[in-house]
């Protein structure tokens, strides 16, 4: 399997996924700055947390208009696979290749704390290793994480069963529409999550939940 | 040429003596330009004027000790050619004015002094310091010094790991902001500020220069009033982005072997860091300021010298190597620009529009600056055993404690700080302290900031001492070696001989603790008055203590893990009630003497607790600080929800022994025959050991009559901070 991890100006999850592909794949990934216009050859492309230029604009909204993001979307369009976590799920919805926005989380503060997931949906490459319904934990880290979609494309999400993470019962950290906390695009090679599973990876973090998504990769990818 | 008046001076917070200095060195009267160097170059900021005599008597030096005080931060050797850089400043009158950005650009400064020197920076801590919960003005400065912090911080990418939060009336009109950065470098690429040679030039980075923080330092060097909001322009606004960028442009041009000296453009900005750098170098530097990138039109050559614009670097370069820093910077789309040249003359001449605006001697800025030996009058400390109501149920008072300002849960603070990027946080905050890992390594730093200013009042030499002692305690707890410290040191105004006293006396307290436990002081920053209408605050030396773990997976946590462990008090007990939290929050009474600490038995105690985890006998300890014994007892059951039946052991009256601040003690918890083992060994090396009872249930139960569940506590525990917060529509910032 070989990966790339975007790197925007001010990404700061860049080298934490780094180190977890490395960690779980063995090999390591390319690391693509924004203003090249073209993608090595890869299966993999992971668009990062952070804060790409600052995010004075709205989250991810000037990433989405970076040279590098033609590629993505070329390589998406193609069938290849794309992962975007919190900042990087942002950009995927400025960049239309996931549907709805994520919004300032509902208690106008930034939250940092590890919540409580389901796994929803498992017929993914990114989550075919979890169980249905499986309970997992994630870390969030986010000041604009609440996901929100009219009813419409809610509704098609879940009927499509294109969401793949909920937040658990009690656990929406952010106000997030239908406690969603991942989506999947149309053609099930995109992924979208705020919570990090690149930092629950290594037992002495104080979790191994995210393991399974990269074990789900490798298996889809090899 | 603009003359100079005696007002002017006064305006530019010089005395008439000093002025007179200054006519002295200058051999003529000065430009408007070179007073407004001098101001800030000989502003108590920048100077040390009033504490530097008493700052040499700290212990510097260690076999790990790479660098001590003098350089943008401190530097000690953990080992495989790696080492630790930290240092902690102060932030305090810029926060108090606009706490948003006066916190966020604090976190910039001391970043910027971490990876200025090669490190990339890998743990925020930070020791805030407000006024009474109730004052009007306290949710407001919590709510932006907390969003500031984060803001800054979050958007770097660095973990905010840690810290400390207090109320007291004494912070009302003075809040403190102590932030402190530890990062993480090779040992052969260091990089220090010295400018060293002549014919090099001399390059700017980073932002744009405008008109933000004129003078800052100076309002850092003076007392606040009435009229201090009016001092908002002063406070500079952040831009994390650029820092981010900044950073990594540094570090990238710091791998090639480009640079000579660099420097970031804190206090005093562009003056102190070309001063400082060719001081150290005992070169001159000659600087053309149409040259300097700026953001505002028309800026005078004063403007530029004395702005504090954030995000801002000065290097300089071996010759010739300008074109491939460049391509750097610009790869960064960061301005770059050289701006200057190093010279042989040692004086610091400055040129704008064609015209010399300054000429003068280097060491007239530094060696040549004032240092006072201010008098001091010495006050008796406080002493006597507070009296207290022997009647007072001990479960309902700690409830009551768990729930009161200074000792409920901060979840509320941290959970906006993002304290797990990077990937190496071992011990998130909530823990005796936070453990970040050396990237790519089992080893890990500790972590930990300290000072309990209720003791440093009544007697401030004890209190620097027990400030030394908490922190190397707290990184004891988890099992790391405690090994350096950086002081941040907060007092009121030093012209007034009492104050000094508690400065000259917390730094003797600091200094005897760092000696006697081998934990030398690397660096520091001392801010002095901080008093609002004449009111100081309590004497606040924070300290920021770094250790190293070798095996990050014998880290020891507080909270109890299984039913069954044994419950063991390292350390003595007397039941040292005065300036205690139980007497503050429980009878409403600030009194008595503050706790002595007797640091051959800390070192001895603590030595032994270490060893323990280091072994791997020991997975569960917590050190016992405010609120006494059961209010640590109880943190370590809130964690896991796990109780703990206990007793009173070797003291008659239960209070005193609950909730007496008797320094140099540990709770642990181990499984019985371990716990046997190791008590038997502490009675063997003369320690004091106690068995208090066994672990298990979901209440706090005390001699097998009187309980309380967990779940009662903890719930105050955690909801003090957020309804507290709640409780008021927050004026809005900005």
């Amino acid at each position: 399997m070989k990966s790339a991890v975007i790197v925007f100006p001010a990404s700061n999850c860049d080298r934490d996924a780094k180190v977890a592909l490395e960690q779980m794949t063995g090999k390591t990934p390319h690391m693509v700055w924004h203003q090249d216009s073209e993608l090595p050859d890869v299966d993999l492309v992971v668009l990062p947390g952070g804060f790409s230029y600052g995010d004075y604009l709205r989250c991810g909204a000037m990433a989405s208009q970076s040279a590098v993001m033609k590629s993505v979307k070329a390589h998406a369009d193609k069938g290849g696979m794309v992962l975007g976590v919190c900042n990087g799920f942002q950009v995927l919805t400025e960049s239309h290749m996931l549907p709805g926005a994520l919004m300032r989380n509902a208690g106008l503060k930034f939250v940092c704390k590890p919540v409580g997931l389901e796994v929803e949906e498992t017929q993914s490459g990114f989550t075919r290793k979890y169980e249905h319904g499986q309970r997992v934990t994630f870390p969030v880290a986010h000041g604009e994480g609440s996901y929100f979609a009219d009813e419409e494309t809610l509704n098609r999400l879940e009927g499509e069963n294109r969401v793949a993470f909920r937040y658990a019962k009690g656990e929406n950290p952010n106000g997030s529409a239908r406690n969603i906390a991942g989506i999947l695009s149309e053609k099930r090679n995109v992924l979208g999550l705020m919570p990090h599973p690149e930092r629950v990876v290594d037992e002495v973090l104080g979790g191994t939940d995210g393991r399974n998504l990269f074990h789900s990769l490798i298996e889809t990818l090899s | 040429m603009t003359q100079i008046t005696a007002a002017m001076v006064r305006e530019h917070g010089l005395s008439d003596p000093e002025y007179a200095r200054i006519l002295e060195l200058m051999g003529r009267e000065p430009t408007f330009v070179e007073l407004g160097i001098f101001s800030v170059m000989w502003s108590e900021h920048c100077s040390y004027k009033s504490t530097r005599a008493h700052l040499k008597k700290l212990p510097t030096k260690a076999p790990w000790v790479i660098q001590g005080p003098g350089e943008n931060a401190g530097v000690i050797d953990i080992g495989d050619g790696d080492a630790a850089i930290f240092k902690m400043e102060s932030h305090n009158h810029p926060s108090f004015i606009e706490p948003y950005q006066g916190a966020a650009t604090g976190v910039g400064g001391i970043m910027r002094d971490v990876f200025t020197m090669g490190a990339r920076p890998i743990a925020m801590m930070n020791a805030l310091r407000f006024g009474e919960p109730d004052h009007p003005k306290t949710r407001h400065l919590v709510s932006g010094v907390v969003s500031g912090i984060g803001g800054y911080g979050n958007c770097m990418g660095v973990p905010t790991v840690g810290g400390e939060v207090n109320f007291h009336k004494s912070y009302n009109g003075n809040i403190l902001v102590n932030a402190m950065c530890v990062g993480l470098a090779r040992q052969d690429k260091i990089f220090l500020s010295a400018a060293k040679g002549a014919g090099n030039p001399v390059v700017y980075v980073g932002s744009k220069t405008g008109r933000d923080g004129i003078h800052g330092a100076t309002m850092a060097s003076a007392e606040f009033d009435d009229a201090s909001e009016e001092k908002r322009p002063t406070v500079q606004v952040g831009d994390p982005f650029t820092e981010k960028l900044l950073l990594e442009a540094c570090l990238e041009l710091m791998a090639t072997d480009a640079i000579i000296a660099i420097q970031d453009m804190g206090a005093a900005g562009l003056t102190s860091s070309s001063a400082e750098m060719g001081d150290k170098g005992g070169s001159g530097i000659e600087l053309d300021l149409d040259k300097v990138p700026q953001r505002e039109a028309n800026m005078t050559a004063y403007e530029m010298m004395l702005s504090e614009s954030q995000e801002r670097m000065l290097a300089v370069l071996k010759p010739g190597r300008e074109a491939q820093a460049e391509a750097i910077f610009k790869k960064w789309e960061l301005d770059f620009a050289v701006i200057g040249i190093t010279t042989n003359t040692n004086r610091l001449v400055i040129k704008h529009k064609g015209k010399v605006e300054a000429d003068m001697p280097i060491t007239a800025l530094s060696d040549a600056a004032p240092i006072y030996e201010r008098p001091y009058t010495e006050r008796k400390p406080l002493t006597g055993e507070p009296s207290y109501d022997k009647k007072k149920n001990v479960l309902a008072s700690l409830k009551t404690i768990l729930a009161s300002p200074d000792m409920a849960s901060r979840r509320w603070v941290w959970e906006q700080y993002d304290h797990t990027v990077m990937a190496d946080t071992v011990q998130v905050p909530g823990g005796d302290a936070a453990v970040v890992r050396v990237h790519g390594s089992n080893k890990a730093l500790a972590i930990t900031t300290d000072v309990t200013p209720r003791y440093c009042r009544p007697d401030p030499f004890e209190g620097g001492k027990q400030a030394v002692a908490e922190a190397w305690r707290n990184l004891t707890a988890v099992g790391a070696v405690p090994l350096a410290v950086t002081d941040n040191l907060n007092y009121g105004n030093p012209q007034k001989p009492e104050i000094m006293w508690e400065i000259v006396a917390g730094i003797d307290g600091i200094g005897a603790a760092c000696r006697a436990l081998d934990f030398p002081v690397i660096g520091g920053n001392c801010s002095l008055y901080n008093e609002t209408n004449g009111e100081g605050i309590l004497p606040t030396p924070a300290i920021g203590g770094v250790g190293l773990m070798q095996d990050v997976t014998k880290m020891a946590t507080v909270g109890f893990k299984r039913a069954g462990d044994v419950v063991i008090l390292i350390g003595e007990t007397k039941g040292h009630l005065g300036q205690s939290i139980y007497l503050r929050e429980i009878e409403g009474r600030e009194e008595g003497a503050a706790p002595k600490v007797d640091l051959g038995i800390e070192k001895k105690n603590g030595d032994f607790v270490r060893k323990l985890i280091q072994a791997g006998r020991v997975d569960t300890v917590h050190d016992v600080s405010d609120g006494g014994l059961l209010v640590a007892v109880a943190e370590m059951a809130m964690v896991r929800g796990i109780g703990a039946s206990i007793g009173l052991a070797g003291l008659p009256d239960a209070i005193p022994f609950w909730f007496g601040e008797d320094q140099a003690r540990y709770v642990i918890a181990a499984p019985p025959a371990e716990a046997e083992k190791i008590r038997t060994e502490a009675q063997g090396a003369g320690i004091t050991v106690a068995g208090l009872g066994k672990t298990g249930g979901d209440t706090i139960t005390l001699d097998d009559k009187d309980s309380v569940k967990i779940a009662a506590l903890k719930d105050g525990f955690e909801s003090w901070f957020p309804n507290f917060m709640a409780g008021e529509e927050i004026p809005v910032t900005n």
